[in-house]
């Protein structure tokens, strides 16, 4: 504690409820003023309302809060910016096709004349630059500026408001290890300015990096307060879980058999005349399971898109099974799955699930026109309805209710139906993105533990994450994806996180490229 | 953190009850304004619509109108589709239904008649519908505004039709020669009359158990048939959609021919059952306030028939009431538009105030199980 007592915000007993649903429990919250903070829980944990009442999205039931000792009860988001409480969400709140400045400005103009406002505030993001090494061009639009820029400019924003309590909520979800490594040399510069920073996250290596003190939260409760220094990542799981969390996943050998999956100079150019897959070529053996690395956006979502016939390439081709698909016979996703192919999407909102659905209904997205559901021109319910109460009691879906709609279970719930769904059809080729996004600990660990049981069942799979940890401690091999091309390949055994991260950004290591010996990609 | 649940039956008929209520309040207030007595006012338009049996009828034979109105968006609106055409779809279907009896009804009884004017209505309906939704599916072009479009122009193509070519010589009214009457549809009064039951005559028909029919299969087709369940897939996530390989422009197609369809219907029970000829305007609004319809019912059938209901006791009681108060015709029209304003438009209005005050009087007890 840098200033003994003297706190940036300090909650006592905040409670909140939802109709039958207890969000936060009596939280008591001390930070002090020019630390930066982490808060950590699962999914569910209250911490996103906790947030949310911070930043006057919503009024406790009960409990006070201070900022600076003084008392502090927002009604709504400008009583806290007021406050000097600013917050950068996870979801950037930009405008695309507005300037860095002009978004700075957005909702803070003054006077009638815009030309003004945006001349005052040039002058006033001068000297926050200057003071805190925040290094944004001004004039560019937005939406051209890569996502750790964007970032910094939803930063610029809270201190331009005079934030001297800044919330960030899941920060490092979208950048590479080196984006995010700069993200922390900010935080650290606002800190040593005597801003108060708190960090939302679930990656426990980055909280443990960064930070001065960390809150953990379950069910609703904040469960421990424990000092960065004295405590490591299995205590911080064990206390988000409520148990002890095995995070190394055990595998043994990989032992790769035929070729299931080959890939022959595939591209996509998307409907802007933009290539998204320039020309990839790469195989997957049965019983292999081979991850595909790269920070989100530079074309994995068309790779998966492309393999499971969503889109239709452009150019190349790739084997399924035995089943060529090429751009002159392509395959719809019903079709690519009759060869034998499952497919775990990235998004189980977007994609894998229908909210409004019933689990029944949802789990057989993709398979329903199958015989075994169907019965002459009518869906057969009572088949649809036992097959998943079967596979909800296999995969423990919790609640086990095949009426729930889906959008009530939580996400590792939801992402056990998907991955459930698309395992017991027992495919030979698992296309899987993003398996654990937004899912609690407890189920990662059971999930990644699937994900080795049917590569040693001999799938072959390949995975697509933007979370290195997960690629690391699954992947045999590793492709490295940058702007919509192969960068590089690696062995599980020759990967390691400040390689992996360098190679995202398309900086090959020497040594890695002396042992790319296939030729390149891009 | 989701919101506080209420029961299911809150929003499904409490609210809708409550928004028709608030509609027929303000509309005691027009009532008033106009020197008459609310009361009195709802007591014609009740026993004019549901009081004796050829009301009654009346109040069927409209209803029997909206069903396949209503039923044409809700299925339209299970894809994501706003279908605004349908009037202009039971236009161009009742051509088809039309052409039919004119032809076909010359020779053969309405037994051979009715289904060839059905699969005829219903294919003209759907073909008006084919081309905004291939535009919507292939091109992007938004269904609202390529619908609204082809009102206009199946406005436009009838009236030449009837104009120039189905009108007959000897005739200044524009409308087509009357159909022969073995082809006309059987009146449910001289259905019952068979039976030796006695009932006023009126222009109900048999396709009001058509229109019946039709909820039947509407209501398998969405929620028990795989078609259906794509159609609500489109509807509910286009992408997840697509993840699973439902074709968009295959499923969209589908939708709008059976939306067409259900609008083509329309003709049957105005044209064949009650009309006899082919009219200018012999849909008058009633595609239009289908959107109504569907809405209020939420898009299912069981909802559209009691939306229908409710539509067809407006305008039936409407009707009495401007006859017996010699008030213009027209404030069905406003009472129409009252009950959609608040049911349609307003449909939410009240919610969170409903909600807050149901969990204050019954959401104690779900507290404490927290």
């Amino acid at each position: 504690m840098t200033q003994s007592q003297n706190y940036a915000i300090e909650l006592k007993k905040i409670d909140k409820r939802f109709g039958a649903v207890h969000a936060n429990k009596a939280i008591d919250l001390k930070v002090p003023a020019g630390t930066i903070h982490g808060i950590i829980g699962e999914n569910g944990a209250g911490k996103s309302t906790l947030m949310s009442i911070i930043y006057g999205f919503y009024t406790p039931n009960s409990g006070e809060m201070f900022v600076d000792g003084k008392p502090y009860n927002p009604n709504n988001s400008q009583e806290a910016i007021a406050a000097g409480i600013g917050m950068v969400h996870q979801h950037f709140m930009l405008v695309d096709t507005f300037t860095v400045l002009e978004n700075v400005v957005l909702g803070a103009e003054s006077g009638w004349k815009l030309e003004d406002s945006l001349k005052a505030a040039r002058k006033k993001l001068h000297q926050i630059e200057k003071d805190y090494g925040l290094d944004v061009p001004l004039d560019k639009l937005v939406g051209d500026l890569p996502v750790g820029l964007q970032q910094r400019v939803e930063i610029l924003k809270a201190l331009y408001r005079d934030a001297k309590l800044l919330i960030l909520d899941e920060p490092t979800g979208v950048l590479t290890p080196q984006e995010a490594d700069h993200l922390f040399a900010i935080l650290d510069k606002l800190r040593s300015q005597g801003t108060t920073v708190i960090i939302i996250t679930h990656k426990l290596r980055e909280v443990l990096a960064i930070t001065d003190n960390i809150s953990v939260m379950r069910q609703g409760q904040m469960v421990a307060d424990v000092k960065t220094s004295d405590t490591n990542r299995e205590e911080l799981a064990e206390l988000m879980v409520g148990r002890k969390v095995r995070l190394k996943v055990d595998k043994s050998e990989a032992k790769p058999a035929k070729e299931l999956l080959k890939v022959n100079k595939l591209g996509y150019v998307d409907h802007s005349g933009v290539k998204r897959v320039k020309d990839i070529s790469f195989s997957v053996r049965a019983g292999e399971l081979v991850g595909i690395a790269g920070v989100s956006g530079n074309g994995q979502s068309e790779i998966l898109s492309l393999l499971s016939g969503i889109l239709k390439p452009t150019s190349g081709s790739f084997e399924l099974n035995g089943h060529t698909i090429s751009v002159d016979k392509p395959a719809d996703p019903q079709q690519v799955r009759a060869m034998g192919v499952g497919h775990i999407p990235e998004d189980r909102h977007k994609q894998g699930l229908i909210n409004k659905f019933e689990a029944q209904e949802a789990y057989i997205l993709g398979y329903h026109n199958l015989p075994k559901y169907n019965k002459g021109l009518l869906q057969d319910k009572a088949a649809i309805s036992k097959i998943c109460q079967e596979s909800m009691d296999k995969w423990d879906v919790r609640p086990n209710d095949i009426h729930l709609k889906t959008a009530n279970f939580s996400g590792g719930n939801q992402q056990k139906l998907v991955i459930a769904r698309e395992m017991e059809e027992n495919p030979d080729v698992l296309l899987i993105g993003q398996p654990t996004r937004g899912v609690d600990i407890g189920a990662i660990e059971y999930i990644h533990q699937q994900i080795i049981a049917s590569r040693d069942a001999g799938k072959a799979v390949l995975l697509v994450s933007v979370e290195l940890d997960e690629i690391l401690s699954l992947a045999d091999r590793i492709l490295v994806v940058f702007d919509g091309a192969i960068v590089g390949e690696l062995q599980a055994h020759q990967a390691d996180e400040k390689t992996l991260g360098l190679m995202m950004a398309n900086i090959i290591p020497d040594h890695i490229k002396e042992s790319i010996a296939q030729g390149e990609t891009a | 953190m989701s919101q506080a649940k209420v029961p299911a039956w809150v929003t499904i008929a409490l609210l809708p009850a409550i928004n028709v209520l608030v509609a027929f309040l303000v509309s005691a207030l027009l009532f008033i304004y106009i020197d008459i007595n609310p009361l009195d006012a709802i007591k014609v338009m009740w026993t004019g619509a549901f009081g004796y049996a050829e009301g009654f009828g009346y109040t069927l034979y409209y209803t029997t109108g909206f069903i396949f109105t209503g039923l044409a968006v809700a299925v339209a609106y299970h894809a994501g589709l706003f279908n605004i055409g349908v009037e202009g779809q039971a236009y161009i279907g009742g051509l088809g239904v039309g052409i039919i009896c004119l032809t076909l009804g010359e020779y053969a009884p309405w037994y051979v008649v009715f289904p060839v004017a059905v699969i005829a209505g219903g294919i003209f309906g759907a073909a008006w519908a084919f081309i905004p939704a291939y535009l919507q599916a292939k091109r992007g072009s938004h269904i609202v505004i390529t619908t609204i479009m082809f009102n206009f122009i199946a406005a436009s193509l009838m009236a030449y039709l009837l104009v120039d070519i189905l009108k007959p010589e000897t005739t200044m009214a524009t409308e087509s020669r009357v159909f022969a009457q073995g082809s006309w549809l059987p009146k449910m009064h001289e259905l019952f009359a068979m039976f030796g039951i006695n009932v006023a005559p009126s222009p109900l028909n048999i396709s009001f158990i058509f229109a019946l029919l039709c909820c039947v299969f509407v209501w398998l087709f969405i929620w028990h048939s795989r078609w259906g369940y794509e159609i609500r897939s489109i509807g509910a996530n286009a992408s997840a959609a697509s993840y699973a390989g439902i074709n968009y422009l295959k499923i969209i197609v589908i939708t709008m021919l059976l939306s067409g369809m259900l609008a083509g219907f329309f003709g049957i029970n105005v044209l064949q059952g009650e009309l006899h000829q082919i009219k200018l305007n012999f849909v008058e609004g009633f595609g239009f306030t289908g959107i109504a319809v569907a809405l209020m019912g939420r898009n299912h059938p069981v909802g559209v028939v009691l939306a229908s209901l409710l539509f067809g006791f407006l305008y039936q009681g409407g009707a009495e009431l401007s006859f017996d108060y010699g008030v213009d015709r027209n404030i069905v029209v406003v009472l129409q538009g009252l009950v959609i304003l608040f049911s349609g438009a307003l449909e939410y209005m009240f919610k969170p105030s409903i909600e807050r005050i149901y969990l204050r009087l019954f959401g104690k007890q779900e507290h404490g199980v927290a």
